[in-house]
């Protein structure tokens, strides 16, 4: 019994931590990617909740053909929400 | 400000008439009895061992119908806006560099066996977890990890289509046998076998085979027409 809660506790603090960078995070792939791990959080709740039908779609659907189609579309549009935020990860990364 | 003060009032009014609705139906009681018959009629009437299958099939088979068409609706227009043949000058949005050879070895080894754990999805939808969808979709994964690894994998699109309209001709084609028999439409007109078998259920794992085949077929060319088909002027923006 006190190892499911445990593993609940971590699951929801993966997935809401997931949630909130999602919409923080400034380069969109990293939001993506973010997006990816909420779906697998999600899809843990649904088979521990005994939904294992929803888990599977949500699994398949959500963490691998949601993202890749994501990912394509940030290769083939910007990688940044605001131009700011590109020229200031381009001087760090001279910095560095 | 006055926009901000408005948009307030306004979330106000709808959250006050949305609570009056909410408080009036008892939390955590039994309204329905719904979900009853269905538990106890898919294993006694239709002979299917998950009732989620039961339902999504056979009880609420029209709407499963519905959703289909709605998937390939968007898969058509996704096609028809995306999809063009192939010009001089194209950029492929693939590495331009082949993929390393864990991944390529990998791949190989991994790419049979989740296509044989889509079709035992779909296959046993009536017994297990799973379904048409489910194993469509674990198909189309193993299909997007082949064009993801290595850059000569083609997907036929003839091939794609002619798997989809066979297998919506079919779902339909079960149905209106139904309706020829004299029952009515998508009602079970096979043997129903027994309980937990394979050949169990009657149309209902026909049916799943051919949604499982169809969904694989269009989740598989949604990934390509989005992979290959790039402007080449967009793509040096990043």
């Amino acid at each position: 019994m006190i190892w499911q809660i445990i593993i609940l506790i971590v699951l929801i603090i993966l997935t809401v931590g997931a949630a909130i960078y999602a919409v923080v995070a400034k380069n969109l792939l990293y939001a993506v990617v973010s997006t990816g791990l909420i779906s697998l959080g999600l899809s843990m709740f649904f088979f521990i909740l005994q939904a294992p039908d929803v888990a599977l779609t949500e699994a398949a659907i959500g963490v691998a053909l949601t993202t890749i189609i994501f990912i394509i579309t940030i290769r083939n549009t910007t990688k940044y929400e605001d131009v700011s935020d590109k020229k200031k990860s381009i001087e760090r990364r001279k910095n560095d | 400000m006055i926009k901000k003060v408005l948009v307030i009032a306004l979330i106000a009014v709808i959250g006050f008439s949305l609570m009056n609705v909410m408080l009036q139906i008892p939390f955590g009681e039994k309204r329905e009895t719904v979900g009853d018959y269905y538990l106890q009629k898919s294993p006694q009437e239709l002979k299917v061992a998950n009732s989620v299958t039961a339902i999504v099939v056979s009880f609420r088979g029209f709407d499963t119908l519905g959703e289909v068409t709605v998937l390939f609706l968007a898969a058509m227009s996704l096609a028809s806006i995306m999809y063009r043949r192939k010009r001089k000058g194209d950029i492929e949005i693939r590495a331009k560099k082949p993929s390393s050879r864990i991944l390529q070895v990998g791949a190989q080894i991994i790419f049979p066996m989740v296509v044989v754990l889509g079709a035992y999805v779909f296959i046993h939808g009536h017994l297990t977890p799973g379904g048409g969808f489910q194993g469509g979709a674990i198909i189309a994964t193993a299909s997007l990890l082949m064009l993801i690894t290595y850059r000569k994998f083609k997907v036929n699109h003839n091939t794609i289509t002619w798997i989809e309209s066979i297998a919506g001709i079919v779902f339909v084609g079960i149905g209106m046998t139904g309706l020829l028999k004299g029952l009515t439409f998508l009602q079970n007109f096979l043997e129903l076998g027994e309980l937990n078998s394979l050949l169990s259920g009657g149309i209902i794992g026909i049916i799943y085979v051919a949604v499982g085949f169809k969904v694989a077929a269009e989740l598989t060319g949604v990934i390509d027409t989005v992979l290959l088909n790039n402007r080449p002027d967009n793509n040096d923006n990043n």
